[in-house]
């Protein structure tokens, strides 16, 4: 297995224990609203949407299930939460880093849990991901859709928080000795997304997550032949098994920036490619600067 | 204006039911039915004519009557009805290319209507969530009823620009589903045991026949000629559809699932293309808000009351031991008895 294939393995793991904690409960409710949970999985009374977001499994399993390593084991603090607004469209921007996407579903759990509004972030995932067996559904059922403008665009106007990871595999797979420093921004195509439904661009800053799983080398070799864009060597993987699979407990800052207004462009500023280099310049600068900023301030990686 | 209505395919359920509509609506002066053989069911006010649509003789019906407007329903899904994929293949692209030279030689035809199918999006990994009517295909399909798809909506827009003056509409449907309808899906939603691809779940999008023909009537009669995608609202997920049906959910590896479907299909029973397993790892969902904008046409049931209608009128039994609580504004509970119907499938 490879690491782009190991992602799947937390959360998809962590369904069965939040069932079995709220089982194991002593109070009777837990117990009676855990089985009519069930209940309505097995009859398949339970909706999602056009892109198959499953939100109760999300808010009921998948969040709840992620909130011990959120609160725990990385005691994320959140910066700037009311720079997201409390409803409307608006994009997320962020770094991505951490050789597993850790970092996408941390944001979920901060806007989840943190936001006045409690917020649900719809992420947009590479391609791989909706191909790779069991991850790509359980990315659907979380929120998650495929990174292309047709979604981004259906998203930000019906009025969703949309969580982009521009650097994509650059970003998650790059290697420790380069940590903190952004990678090239795609094609930019989410600004095109946030210019044409007018949604502010929120540029976000993730602190914490390079240092999970520090990338020592790249076995290309190995990531050739599994047909992933990398497989990580890092301290602890593929040296110790499984144990390798367990994130180093750095401790995270998420920074949300302030929104950069869209809808003071003219008509057909999406077409303007200039507009579009210089936006998502600004854009990245603003994650950059922030990146260093939060940097200074920490005393350690760990505390 | 009194018009002249031809409609392919009145030997089909469709087809015969969209006949016998389109004979009620007060602007109609004739219906003509053609197939090759005679209908099963009544189609009401419509005149069947024995005709095949591979054959010129068509030519001679559409100038005999001197038709304005043509429905082709006679695209059809389903290889078993055919008798095997290769003459279903004839039927869907020869019979096309015939009925469009027919009408492209008939001066009196305005109007030309075609039932089309959302599997001209193809299926893919990397496909957007919902297609809107001006998006391509990712990947094309490449067998089966979706390329003849792909085939009859080319020759369509072909005899769209030879014959600019016909107003030529084509309707994608999602996946057609009913009380009444016999397809590849609702026969795999039958199965005792309902085989699928370990790992995935695709978003399943249906619409229901009565919906099917009441866009095949606002588009036989509106005026708005274009390329409309038609389904329920919302999508169902496949394992979801199938825990609602009560059967057992059997996920197979990928490489058994291709066996799986070749055993299926040599039985005769399904005919399931790649493109179909495909289908049920992915899903495909389209955006059916044009032709509301355009039309005015909008779907009466959603994709889950689609699927609840096709689970109630098919009294298959449950071979999961629960019964469903009808919470939901579903009347009619499951028929008593049921769970014997099945075939044996459980005691």
């Amino acid at each position: 297995m490879s690491d782009a294939q190991v992602i799947p393995l937390n959360p998809e793991r962590e369904p069965g224990d939040g069932k079995e904690r709220a089982s194991g409960f002593p109070g009777e409710q837990a117990v009676a609203g855990a089985l009519r949970f069930m209940r309505r999985r097995l009859e398949g009374s339970y909706d999602v949407d056009d892109f198959g977001f499953d939100r109760e499994l999300t808010h009921d399993v998948l969040v709840p299930a992620m909130r011990p390593l959120y609160e725990k084991w990385f005691r994320v603090e959140v910066h700037g939460i009311e720079n997201v607004p409390a409803e409307g469209g608006a994009l997320i921007v962020a770094n991505h880093s951490g050789t597993v996407a850790l970092d996408s579903l941390m944001t979920q759990v901060a806007l989840a849990d943190h936001h006045p509004a409690h917020r649900e972030l719809r992420m947009l995932g590479a391609d791989l991901v909706f191909a790779t067996p069991f991850l790509g559904t359980l990315a659907r059922r979380a929120g998650h859709t495929l990174a292309c403008n047709p979604d981004a665009e259906r998203l930000l106007e019906s009025g969703e928080l949309v969580g982009v990871w521009p650097e994509g595999f650059k970003g998650t797979g790059k290697l420790y000795t380069e940590r903190y420093r952004l990678q090239r921004f795609g094609r930019g195509g989410f600004v095109s997304a946030a210019l044409r439904t007018g949604r502010p661009i929120i540029p976000t800053s993730i602190v914490g997550a390079e240092e999970i799983y520090p990338i020592l080398a790249d076995a290309k070799l190995v990531a050739r032949m599994l047909g992933v864009p990398y497989f990580p060597l890092t301290p602890t993987f593929t040296w110790l098994g499984p144990l390798g699979m367990i994130p180093l407990p750095s401790k995270w800052h998420i920074e949300f920036g302030e929104p950069i207004a869209t809808d003071v462009f003219t008509e057909g500023a999406a077409d303007d490619p200039m507009l579009m280099f210089n936006l998502t310049d600004q854009v990245r600068e603003t994650i950059q600067h922030t990146l260093y900023k939060l940097l200074m301030a920490r005393r350690s990686v760990f505390f | 204006m009194a018009r002249v209505v031809l409609v392919t395919g009145v030997s089909r359920y469709l087809g015969g039911r969209l006949a016998r509509l389109l004979g009620q609506h007060p602007d109609v002066e004739r219906v003509i039915g053609v197939d090759v053989i005679p209908p099963p069911s009544d189609i009401g006010a419509a005149e069947f004519v024995r005709a095949d649509i591979r054959n010129p003789v068509i030519a001679k019906v559409i100038k005999a009557a001197a038709v304005d407007t043509v429905v082709h329903m006679n695209v059809i899904a389903t290889p078993v009805h055919a008798g095997g994929r290769s003459a279903m293949k004839e039927i869907n692209v020869i019979g096309t290319m015939q009925l469009l030279a027919a009408c492209q030689r008939a001066a009196s035809v305005e109007r030309l209507v075609v039932k089309s199918s959302a599997t001209v999006y193809g299926v893919s990994s990397k496909d957007p969530a919902m297609f809107t009517e001006d998006m391509e295909a990712v990947r094309l399909p490449r067998s089966g009823f979706a390329k003849d798809s792909v085939e009859v909506e080319s020759y369509v827009r072909g005899f769209a620009r030879r014959r600019p003056d016909v107003a030529v509409s084509m309707l994608r449907f999602a996946n057609i589903m009913g009380p009444g309808i016999d397809t590849p899906m609702t026969r795999y939603f039958s199965l005792p045991v309902v085989p699928t691809v370990m790992g995935f779940d695709g978003r399943l999008q249906l619409t229901h026949e009565d919906d099917a023909l009441a866009a095949m009537d606002a588009a036989t009669w509106g005026d708005a000629p274009g390329t409309y995608n038609v389904g329920g609202a919302g999508v169902l997920m496949l394992s979801q559809a199938i825990a609602m049906s009560g059967r057992l959910n059997f996920p197979l590896p990928t490489p058994f699932a291709s066996a799986a479907r070749d055993l299926v299909r040599r039985l005769g029973y399904i005919d399931f293309t790649s493109e179909q397993i495909e289908h049920l790892k992915y899903g495909r969902g389209i955006d059916a808000s044009r032709i509301r904008d355009r039309l005015g046409f909008a779907a009466q049931y959603s994709t889950m009351e689609t699927f609840e209608s096709f689970l109630q009128s098919h009294p298959m039994g449950r071979v999961l031991p629960w019964e469903p609580r009808h919470d939901r504004d579903t009347a009619g509970s499951e028929p008593v008895g049921s769970v014997t119907e099945i075939g044996g499938a459980r005691e």
